[in-house]
């Protein structure tokens, strides 16, 4: 255990010159600034590795899938060997009652050190039955595991929000890990996405490793340098927003030309992600780019906000399915035709009046 | 015809709140217009991005409004609190005064044309005043504070819009559903108003005092001497 990261590095075949590219690159990714590269380097060189717990619930595997494609060469050699990822039952070689003892293994040694790392979330009703991880419930296991853990890191909208399995009405009542009844009060970060972005991924793990603390979060516990702007702050379409440029049709000349996919129902405005800075596959494009708008995946219950294609959501809680515009015209157009009833019917009164007095 | 006799008129709105309330008549106006077209926007234009500002130029409008809407609602607030006690009424609601209700009863039985003629009032009637604070002071606050939690997207986390609003977002769910609880608080406005100008020239005809020039010149004067 005293292996640090570097050993593990240069053990692989990393040469040094690799590694400090590494870190200034990782410096720069998480907006530390040149200066900072040699305190990562120097972080590396001296500190243990900290094992990882990677836990797997309700979920896809997409975040897992994601992590593994992280662009930068090193990443995924150098952060998977990094963290010293002692259980992830997607990936491991051990399984069955093997890969399971590997867990009371860590839990043990690293009582109070290590990090939980959890891929999706856990189903509450029936006792949890809905999710069963080596003969027990899920959620047993992520309680036992957050109890003797350092932090926890959700990965993904799933552990993050609920995602797909929590969307109305939520047939297995999927709760995302900060809302788990029970489950010890440790420090979370959220990294929210379906999938979140690798390099978002990595960098998260890297600075936890150097720094030995989270970056500064926002209210809702994201990593501020990821999440705190939005998908339309940089987009690069933007100046076609603000001029007023916009695609009508998904095959007219303004897709065509780029123009901007607001009218199509983009929730880039309404999202907070880092996809149109860092982008998808090596920073080679993200869904904008690719001419369809962004879907909103990494907010909160994004499942449940509408059609992918419509900005405006359907309010249910008016018996039909009706939208703020519809019902907004239709009591405009009701008054106003009431309005001119009663105008009609005032007339009406007051030439009797006005009658009666003559009289 | 009926002739208006001037006498016992009352000086009911003193100028800072006619001058708030016909501001505040253009900036809603301003408002829902703009507020429409950003999350409607007007058919696409052609060329280059740097050939036009127009989706920027509706939302700078939008924001100007906003802010005049805003530093308004405050003013009204600290008039409330020096001007005359017509002037607190948008703040204050007697909903434990029997006689309240019994006059909101009376106010909708005249609106309905259930009753012969309508009570005088020097303030608001009971039904126009339930409607103003509901409408204009709680719907304006809500819209203060959706605008200005949406608004504090843009100008970031850490200025003062996102400490003193930002809280709103992950309260209300998400951005998303800001948004659309500030799209449905337009339409509320937009019925509200369409209902406020309509009774306003009614009553300022048929009833028993003065309605419209009022607002203008601050005197209620009322056509009979009839209690």
């Amino acid at each position: 255990m005293s292996e640090t990261f570097y050993d593990v590095m240069r053990r692989q075949g990393i040469t040094r010159r690799s590694f400090l590219k590494y870190c200034s690159l990782t410096a720069s990714a998480l907006g530390l600034g040149p200066a900072f590269a040699p305190t990562i380097a120097a972080a590396m060189e001296t500190k243990p590795r900290i094992p990882v717990l990677w836990l797997h619930g309700l979920e896809c595997t997409c975040c897992s899938e994601s992590f593994i494609r992280s662009a930068h060469p090193l990443a995924k050699d150098v952060v998977l060997s990094m963290i010293s990822l002692d259980y992830d039952d997607t990936i491991m070689a051990a399984a069955g009652h093997e890969a399971e003892a590997i867990i009371e293994e860590i839990i043990e040694k690293y009582d109070g050190n290590y990090i939980l790392a959890v891929e999706g979330n856990p189903p509450l009703d029936e006792d949890g039955m809905y999710c069963i991880i080596g003969g027990k419930p899920f959620v047993e296991q992520l309680r036992k595991a957050a109890e003797h853990c350092k932090a926890i890191i959700s990965w993904g909208s799933c552990a993050s929000w609920g995602c797909v399995q929590a969307a109305r009405p939520n047939p297995t009542r999927a709760t995302p890990v900060h809302k788990v009844p029970g489950l010890a009060a440790k420090p979370i970060i959220k990294v929210p996405g379906c999938p979140p972005i690798a390099e978002v991924m990595t960098a998260v793990i890297t600075y936890i490793l150097t720094f030995e603390r989270f970056p500064q979060l926002d209210r809702q516990g994201r990593p501020l340098m990821f999440y705190s702007q939005r998908i339309h702050d940089k987009c690069y379409r933007r100046p076609h927003f603000d001029a007023g440029q916009f695609v009508e049709h998904w095959d007219d000349e303004a897709a065509r030309k780029g123009y901007c996919l607001y009218k199509m129902g983009c929730k880039g405005p309404t999202t907070y992600n880092a996809c149109s800075t860092v982008r998808w596959n090596g920073g080679l494009s993200f869904p904008i780019q690719a001419g369809h708008g962004c879907i909103g995946c990494s907010e909160d219950g994004f499942w449940d906000k509408g059609s992918f294609y419509d900005r405006v959501t359907d309010t249910h809680q008016f018996g039909i399915e009706a939208n703020a515009d519809k019902v907004g015209i239709a009591a405009a157009g009701t008054v106003g035709a009431a309005a001119a009833a009663h105008l009609a019917v005032t007339a009406i009164k007051q030439a009797q009046h006005k009658g009666d007095q003559d009289q | 015809m009926q002739t208006e006799i001037n006498t016992g008129a009352v000086y009911v709105y003193e100028a800072p709140v006619r001058v708030w309330h016909w501001v505040n008549a253009l900036s809603i106006t301003l408002l829902a217009i703009t507020g429409y077209l950003i999350a409607h926007p007007l058919p696409t234009l052609p060329g280059e991005a740097s050939d036009h500002f127009l989706m920027g130029t509706i939302r700078f409008v939008h924001f100007a409004a906003a802010y005049i809407f805003a530093v308004g609602f405050l003013g009204r607030i600290y008039w409330a609190m020096v001007g005359n006690r017509y002037s607190r009424q948008l703040f204050k609601l007697p909903l434990l005064h029997r006689k309240f209700w019994k006059d909101l009863l009376h106010e909708v039985r005249w609106y309905a044309f259930l009753e012969k003629e309508p009570k005088k009032y020097v303030g608001h009637n009971p039904l126009a005043h339930l409607f103003m604070v509901a409408i204009i002071t709680v719907g304006g606050a809500v819209m203060l504070l959706t605008g200005f939690a949406l608004y504090a997207e843009q100008t970031g986390l850490g200025s003062w819009q996102d400490s003193l609003f930002g809280w709103l977002i992950p309260l209300v769910g998400q951005s998303q559903d800001v948004r659309l609880w500030h799209h449905w608080g337009m339409w509320v406005i937009v019925v509200f108003v369409m209902l406020h100008v309509y009774v306003a020239i009614r009553e300022d005809i048929v009833s028993r005092q003065s309605l419209i020039s009022t607002m203008i010149s601050g005197w209620r004067t009322f056509k009979d001497d009839r209690p």
